[in-house]
């Protein structure tokens, strides 16, 4: 049996988002900036998408702004905020410990420039507090960037409590949505979000397409200099597929929003629940705030490479925050945020589930992960030591 | 997966000379569960011969794959031969490693020599220690 179980990663292209997106690619391939009236069909598609997206956040269509994915649209808010802050002697920024690398690479290239960064706690539990922001804010905070829903946990931040903070202090809100957008629903009015992040391919929508929400008047600076396109904000020739792909995706993730939750979480609890009878396993982040589809566990005496490739083995695809799958000497940075140790949190386990899965895929896990962590755990000399007392158990 | 070889899935997936020997004449462990991988070789010994060796590792695929190789390079063979074992061969043998998991192979010859040390120390045979150096971790001291 096959088991795509890394929605987080990525997600198949939905029929819906396929048959919207490829009369752009084929019949309709005219350039929107184009005057003819044949262009004119992708002009209009990409303005039709535009403001299908804002209806989707409850932001107005001339606030969106496509971008090539989440990565780019974090580092044009991040950057953006940054700028205006310091024309104003603003160079303070404040973040959070778990966040993305696009996020976190960015703040660590500002901090080069002369920034100040603060990266805020996120606890055991992967939730930051609201006070904790508060206590950050400082008179010359430029930006305040918070994750909307982790992506290795799938925990969910206090966002409208955070925005309405901001607001309150003047403060510029910017949140990566890259994990929840499509499957949480998002009004940026409501929850007070200044700039927000999309990334088309964790909803269906193909991969190379994303969108920044920016509050009208808040200033943005362009990374990629060119033509007139998004408001002069991003230069280059539309990716009009992609887009048009996009808007479709997202609207039919939040039209079927209520179904899609109904039918991920009982698959989702039955991973927690069957999976947590593995003795001194953990489940990571808090359950009460989380996403949908995202499971994130611990299995001690075992290393999340190793795991992967045995579940690969079962046709199982899934992802790790060891060492070894983050290409760095150090796991994730994200399960460290939360006090794991760093012999814990080598042996992670994340299953990312969506609606396209099945129970039966789900009781294929089930059946496969127990066995394959004895098999590991038979062969770990830390589990044996663990086993026989000379290494305490940590979880 | 085209991350690893062949022969390096075929010794990850049926990894040999799994397991522990009771009556071991050596026991060598190196690397740090912080860091991610343990290697545990078992040597017997008999006549100056590694008569057996099983080993249990905690660690990534390379490093399931690397300590696999390495005990049936060394199996058999004399121990002044054991301990000619470089990393280098068990990459070979594995038909190449990514570059960031050579450190796994590195692994899987100090597992040996650790092996070896301990069956020296055991029955007070003699040897010239910086022959049973072990490479110094950094980042496992942090």
């Amino acid at each position: 049996m096959f088991v795509y179980a890394d929605n987080a990663a990525t997600t198949s292209v939905s029929k819906t988002a396929l048959d919207a997106m490829l009369p752009y690619l084929t019949e309709n391939y005219g350039n929107p900036s184009s005057l003819y009236s044949f262009a004119q069909k992708a002009t209009e598609a990409v303005a039709q998408a535009r403001a299908t997206v804002a209806a989707c956040l409850n932001a107005e269509p001339r606030e969106i702004y496509f971008t090539s994915g989440g990565s780019e649209a974090d580092n044009q808010a991040i950057i953006s905020a940054a700028k205006a802050g310091a024309r104003k002697g603003k160079k303070h920024l404040i973040s959070t410990k778990f966040e993305h690398h696009a996020v976190l690479h960015t703040l660590k290239k500002l901090e080069k420039e002369g920034y100040e960064v603060t990266l805020l706690d996120v606890h055991e539990d992967g939730v930051v507090r609201l006070e904790d922001v508060a206590a950050a804010i400082r008179e010359d905070t430029a930006l305040v960037t918070i994750m909307f829903a982790n992506n290795e946990i799938g925990t969910v931040q206090p966002i409208k409590e955070i925005g309405a903070l901001c607001r309150e202090k003047g403060i510029p809100f910017h949140t990566d949505a890259v994990q929840a957008a499509g499957h949480m629903p998002i009004d940026v009015k409501e929850m007070n979000i200044d700039m927000l992040s999309i990334s088309g391919h964790k909803f269906h929508a193909p991969k190379g397409v994303g969108v920044l929400y920016a509050k009208k008047n808040m200033p943005l600076f362009n990374l990629i200099e060119g033509g007139a396109q998004e408001r002069g904000r991003r230069g280059g020739t539309e990716n009009v597929a992609g887009i048009v792909a996009l808007a479709a995706a997202l609207k039919e993730s939040i039209d079927n929003m209520e179904a899609n939750t109904a039918k991920i979480i009982p698959m989702r609890d039955k991973l927690f629940a069957e999976l947590s009878k593995i003795p001194h396993s953990k489940i990571n982040g808090s359950l009460e705030h989380h996403v949908p589809g995202t499971v994130n566990m611990c299995f001690e005496g075992i290393e999340g490479e190793s795991l992967l490739l045995m579940l690969d083995m079962n046709g199982i695809c899934a992802s790790s925050g060891s060492a070894c799958t983050s290409g760095s000497l150090d796991p994730s940075h994200v399960l460290l945020s939360l006090g794991l140790p760093h012999e814990v949190a080598h042996g992670s386990l994340r299953l990312s589930i969506g609606e396209y899965n099945t129970m039966e895929e789900i009781d294929h896990i089930i059946e496969v992960v127990p066995k394959v962590v004895q098999y590991l755990r038979n062969m770990s000399p830390v589990w044996d030591e663990l086993e026989k007392g000379q290494r305490p158990h940590l979880i | 997966m085209a991350l690893y070889s062949d022969k390096v899935m075929d010794h990850f997936q049926n990894p040999r000379n799994v397991g522990k020997l009771d009556d071991a004449d050596g026991i060598g462990e190196v690397g740090n569960a912080k860091c991610g991988d343990i290697m545990r070789m078992y040597i017997k010994v008999k006549d100056g011969v590694i008569t057996d060796c099983k080993f249990n590792t905690f660690g990534c695929g390379s490093a399931i794959a690397t300590s696999s190789m390495a005990t049936e390079l060394i199996k058999g063979k004399p121990i002044e031969e054991a301990l000619q074992l470089s990393n280098k061969a068990v990459v070979e043998a594995l038909d190449g490693l990514p570059a960031h998991k050579i450190h796994c192979s590195v692994l899987a010859e100090e597992a040996v020599r650790a092996a070896v040390k301990d069956y020296y120390d055991k029955n007070g045979i003699a040897y010239n220690p910086d022959d049973f150096q072990i490479h110094d971790c950094e980042h496992c001291h942090d």
